[in-house]
């Protein structure tokens, strides 16, 4: 190719100049596509409160209900299992629930609007797989001083009826605790605060 | 039939890449038992292609509907049940034929300069392989899917400084494992990975064919060449070694139908138990393990304990076990090739690796905890060693004189 009178400055600059239109261009139609696959507004609007009857809930169960495709369970404790959560502190990464795992009205080692009822969402923080209910005291598999809690078959990870995660096992934080609200003795709301607001 | 021909190549270079490839790609003549799985992993490639058209035919991606899909192909579609038997089993068979092929490469050196981007090209293949069997592994929307999932996506949620929910969100389409995610993993699965991944395969083929072939010897044929610019030790691939293949694939195919037609689930191996229950997010299965072909990565995930409140420590290492493989190139300082000419430090350190991969394959099946979760904490800083030790090692061994031409064992 011949390059006499060619001024060799101006089409380094145009074809520089060319190739960072066509870049910014290129970045630019990337913006839809990754935004295409966040989630949807229809994804964002499906987390709708969900109300349970919770009376024939008997001492020592669990139930579990969905809640934005999650599972959320509900226990009911023992006057037992209350007294336990105290005697477990030491065992616990983060007894006096600090981080943010709870909505400012949940504190203490209850964790819960009533103590008798704890409501958390099933899923480990760990990983994301939904813990098993180990209820009975010193379970064979869990070991003698077991006072009734989670354990989490994928990872190992253990919680107490609080789910306070146990110090020492793959799940940094404890289980999260739902936005809810009583709406008399026997049903709760999950997914609205107890001003009534919805979160 | 030859004026055809000429016709066709002044237009398009048929004949040309014919012999480029095949009848003139010269190959050495002492290609061993190690060498037929190349060739296997491209048929087994064909064969999940073609398979996985004809179950796209009534698949649903959705998630009402996939569960009951996959079993309407299974019991009610003309032949449906060889098809998806046919693409489940191939999916482990390729991991099988490709870890084989990736063993090979370490003990002939097949990665050494001037080889490094067909080693590249190759673990990038092994990535995307890795990427569609997860993905193509959600859509039966067993629990074992929906699960196997959730963990892995989870993965990158643990990504620090606040990058990890919304990744983790991204990739999922919703909040969590939701038809959103079903739906743009059969999109990746049958279109977008796939393509990467042939792809992928002629750019490992043509850095292959430029630089030649490796062989047991680790002897470079391209020195030693007759009058005519033939290697001596070489012998076109066609006829030569398509008909070697042919056999290894009837023996490869022997193999195949015994797990096809007897063991399609190999006790568990290829297809879980709990992925014949439908994905429930409510409940989680009393064990839940990845399919085989991760599960060595997964015991290394489970291996190394939160740090600073976050998992991602646990994370970082199972991309590290892969990352370190990519390196392999330059971490081997060895002046020869093969391990028929190194010394017993080097087999000494393969022999420990390739245990500790297995022992890692096994104890990632295993319930997380005890004895299990001290084993693998013991085999992943083997299995690190490996590699971390490798400019070491290999520069300390000693090798033995390597011959001018390839040799007949």
């Amino acid at each position: 190719m011949s390059k006499d009178g060619v001024d060799l400055r101006k089409r380094r600059f145009l074809t520089a100049t060319t190739a960072v239109v066509g870049g910014a261009g290129m970045a630019a139609v990337a913006i839809p596509f990754v935004t295409y696959m966040t989630p949807s507004a229809k994804a964002r609007a499906a987390g709708a409160p969900v109300t349970v009857d919770i009376s024939k809930l008997e001492p020592g169960k669990m139930m579990t209900i969905e809640w934005r495709k999650k599972p959320v369970w509900i226990v009911r404790r023992t006057d037992e299992n209350l007294a336990d959560l105290k005697a477990l502190q030491d065992k616990l990464a983060d007894p006096e629930s600090v981080e943010p795992q709870q909505p400012v009205y949940i504190e203490g080692s209850e964790r819960s609007l009533k103590p008798e009822y704890m409501i958390m969402v099933g899923l480990c923080t760990h990983l994301g797989c939904s813990p098993t209910f180990k209820p009975q005291m010193g379970a064979a598999d869990m070991g003698a001083d077991w006072k009734g809690g989670f354990f989490c078959p994928c990872h190992g990870s253990k919680f107490d009826l609080s789910g306070r995660v146990y110090a020492g096992v793959p799940a940094p934080t404890n289980l999260i605790v739902p936005p809810h609200a009583y709406l008399d003795n026997e049903t709760v709301t999950i997914g609205i605060d107890p001003e009534g607001v919805a979160s | 039939m030859s004026k055809f021909m000429e016709w066709v190549d002044a237009r398009f270079p048929a004949t040309k890449m014919w012999k480029e490839h095949l009848s003139e790609y010269y190959a050495p003549k002492n290609f061993n038992f190690w060498y037929f799985f190349g060739s296997l992993a491209l048929l087994i490639l064909v064969l999940q292609i073609v398979t996985g058209i004809f179950l796209t035919m009534n698949y649903k991606p959705d998630a009402e509907l996939a569960f009951a899909s996959v079993e309407y192909i299974m019991r009610d579609v003309e032949w449906g049940w060889l098809i998806r038997y046919l693409h489940s089993t191939g999916a482990s068979a390729f991991f099988v034929v490709v870890y084989l092929h990736m063993f090979r490469g370490l003990m002939y050196g097949s990665y050494k300069k001037p080889r490094e981007l067909v080693w590249i090209f190759g673990m990038l293949i092994y990535v995307a392989l890795m990427a569609e069997a997860f993905m193509g592994y959600l859509l039966p929307w067993g629990q074992m899917s929906y699960w196997g999932a959730q963990v892995i996506i989870s993965l990158f949620g643990t990504i620090p400084f606040g990058l990890g929910d919304p990744i983790a969100e991204w990739i999922r389409g919703d909040f969590v494992i939701a038809d959103a995610t079903l739906n743009r993993f059969f999109a990746f699965h049958v279109i977008a990975v796939p393509l990467i991944l042939l792809m992928l395969v002629v750019a490992h083929i043509i850095a292959l064919h430029e630089v030649g072939s490796n062989n047991p010897d680790g002897v470079d044929i391209k020195k030693n060449k007759s009058a005519d610019g033939i290697p001596k030790d070489g012998i076109p691939f066609h006829p030569y070694y398509t008909v070697k293949d042919i056999v290894g694939v009837i023996v490869f195919l022997i193999f195949f139908a015994i797990v096809l037609f007897f063991i399609p689930d190999l006790w568990g191996w290829f297809l879980e138990k709990d992925n014949f229950v439908p994905a429930d997010p409510l409940k989680t299965p009393a064990h839940i393990v990845p399919l085989w072909y991760f599960t060595p990565f997964y015991a290394i995930l489970r291996a190394v304990p939160p740090m600073l409140n976050s998992q991602f420590p646990g994370v970082a290492a199972m991309g590290l076990a892969i990352v370190f493989l990519f390196l392999v190139p330059w971490l081997d300082r060895s002046p020869v090739r093969s391990i028929r000419y190194r010394g017993g430090i080097y087999k000494f350190a393969l022999a420990v690796f390739v245990v500790s991969f297995l022992f890692l394959g096994w104890l990632g099946t295993q319930p997380a905890g005890g004895i299990y979760l001290t084993l693998s904490q013991i085999f992943s800083i083997l299995y690190f060693a490996f590699f971390i030790l490798m400019p070491w090692f290999t520069s300390i061994d000693k090798t033995k004189p390597v011959p001018e031409r390839v040799t007949d064992k």
